[in-house]
């Protein structure tokens, strides 16, 4: 049932009635990419979370003597109590957070899935005006597509970002073992810097995700629940 | 796009109902949230990422080493203890038990273990806080004091215990790692106490903590008997880095 439209009917109720489209639905989102989604977001929620307990022990990217803190983060907002407890939420939960990023990239590439979502240089004129429309600037372009070029460039955006996250995060993890990565990000030092960074980076891409999921309502939530978008506001 | 297709309501409920359900599965993580599950679940979890850091290891990979120039100045190296800065050791007296699995046993002196080749190298501490200093370490090379003990090559771990209590565990590998250190020198001078007087351990492949100080004894075992302080409180093992 990829990326298939459907109409759906009301049966006649009487001889003399005409069958009734109630409605139109496009099956958006196959069962791997919501099960990886849901996954991957507890698993982004639990590193996001243990990742700032861990830095509660050293809250800085400076010297250790003298130690200058960037800022004392509040415990209520980490998750594991202490840096041990922390270290053991983000070992486990990378496994689950790496193996969901790892089989929706390849589901989206053997199925050709990927199609709907990655930004190609095709998509770059369409950025643009989407801007302007979502800041009251423009009428909103016309869509044709599952994804508008802005909301492709987002989430391609988010893959690479999740992959480097794991990048910079095995380059602190070993930077012995993968001496040649923390040296391409300037040793261990910078590794820790860009791994937080990139955390940053993401938290960003969440509010803006949050924030457009609640723009655009409850059915276009429920197709990541259930795969299908009833009336998308695109000719599919 | 393709084909148009014709489903009537109720159809179409049930299939994004069934859609919906096999998504069940990923609540399976909310046993996370089960308390006694919880711990078990994370130690696990933290064994799977230790066996990992442990096929990662290679015997022959070199961690980095400096110049004099990326050297921090003795007075910022940090000293960390879990316990006391001096646990009070009479450095003339001090000896080294060597027990378990070895052909030599007994007490070994600080000029015994000078008498080995003296390595020095400006190696990354690495401190499981996140803050990391690059020192300039010297000593004798562990896999030399061992075969100077006469360790069984078949033994698996080396199991050291320190003037504070203090005690940490090592697999053979590590311990044998050409930059696996009895370091007895920080800046081309002896130790001082609060570093780890007359020696502590030197590992640039492993996080501080594994780099005991103040040892007192050491052993040669065939399995893992004592694992280590910080472990026994729900660090990681291995931790190589």
């Amino acid at each position: 049932m990829r990326s298939s439209t459907v109409e759906i009917i009301r049966p006649k109720q009487k001889a003399d009635q005409d069958v009734v489209v109630v409605a139109r639905a496009v099956y958006e989102h196959p069962f791997i990419v919501r099960l990886c989604h849901w996954l991957n977001t507890i698993a982004l929620f639990v590193m996001v979370g243990s990742g700032l307990q861990i830095f509660r022990a050293f809250p800085s990217f400076g010297a250790k003597i003298p130690e200058r803190d960037l800022i004392q983060w509040p415990r209520q907002f980490a998750i594991g109590g202490w840096l041990g407890g922390a270290l053991q939420w983000h070992l486990t939960f990378m496994w689950i957070y790496l193996g969901t990023g790892l089989l929706y990239i390849g589901y989206q590439i053997f199925s050709g899935n990927y199609r709907q979502v990655l930004f190609t240089h095709r998509d770059v004129p369409g950025v643009w005006p989407m801007v302007k429309h979502y800041f009251f600037l423009g009428t909103k372009p016309p869509l044709r597509e599952v994804y508008n070029p802005l909301q492709k460039q987002a989430y391609t955006a988010a893959i690479i970002l999740g992959a480097l996250s794991v990048v910079t995060g095995f380059a602190v993890w070993k930077p012995v073992q993968f001496s040649w990565l923390a040296w391409m990000m300037g040793g261990f030092h910078y590794a820790r810097m860009w791994h937080f960074a990139v955390m940053w980076a993401i938290l960003f891409f969440v509010l803006g995700h949050l924030v457009m999921v609640t723009l655009h309502g409850w059915k276009n939530f429920v197709s990541m629940l259930t795969g299908w978008k009833e009336d998308p506001e695109y000719e599919a | 796009m393709n084909d148009n297709r014709k489903t009537d309501e109720q159809q179409f409920r049930r299939v994004s109902r069934r859609e919906l359900l096999k998504l069940m599965p990923a609540l399976a993580l909310g046993v996370f949230a089960i308390p006694p599950l919880q711990k078990k679940l994370l130690k696990q979890g933290l064994h799977f990422s230790d066996w990992d850091a442990r096929l990662m290891f290679r015997k022959g990979h070199l961690a980095p080493t400096f110049t004099d120039a990326d050297v921090v100045p003795f007075e910022k190296f940090p000293i960390n203890d879990y316990d006391v800065d001096d646990p009070g050791l009479d450095l003339d007296e001090w000896t080294l038990k060597v027990s378990g699995m070895v052909q030599k046993p007994g007490e070994y002196r600080l000029p015994q273990i000078q008498a080995l080749p003296r390595i020095r190298q400006n190696t990354r501490h690495i401190c499981v806080e996140g803050w990391d200093v690059i020192g300039r370490f010297g000593g004798a090379r562990l896999s030399d004091f061992l075969s100077l003990i006469g360790a069984d090559p078949t033994a698996g771990f080396v199991t050291v215990h320190c003037a504070d209590d203090y005690y940490e565990s090592l697999d053979v590998a590590t311990a044998r790692h050409p930059q696996t250190l009895l370091c007895y020198e920080m800046y081309d001078q002896l130790l001082t106490r609060e570093h780890g007087a007359p020696v502590r351990l030197q590992i640039p492949t492993k996080i501080g903590y594994k780099q005991a100080k103040y040892l007192t004894e050491l052993k040669v075992t065939p399995v893992l008997d004592k694992v280590g302080y910080w472990e026994d409180q729900g660090y990681a093992w291995f931790y190589g880095l």
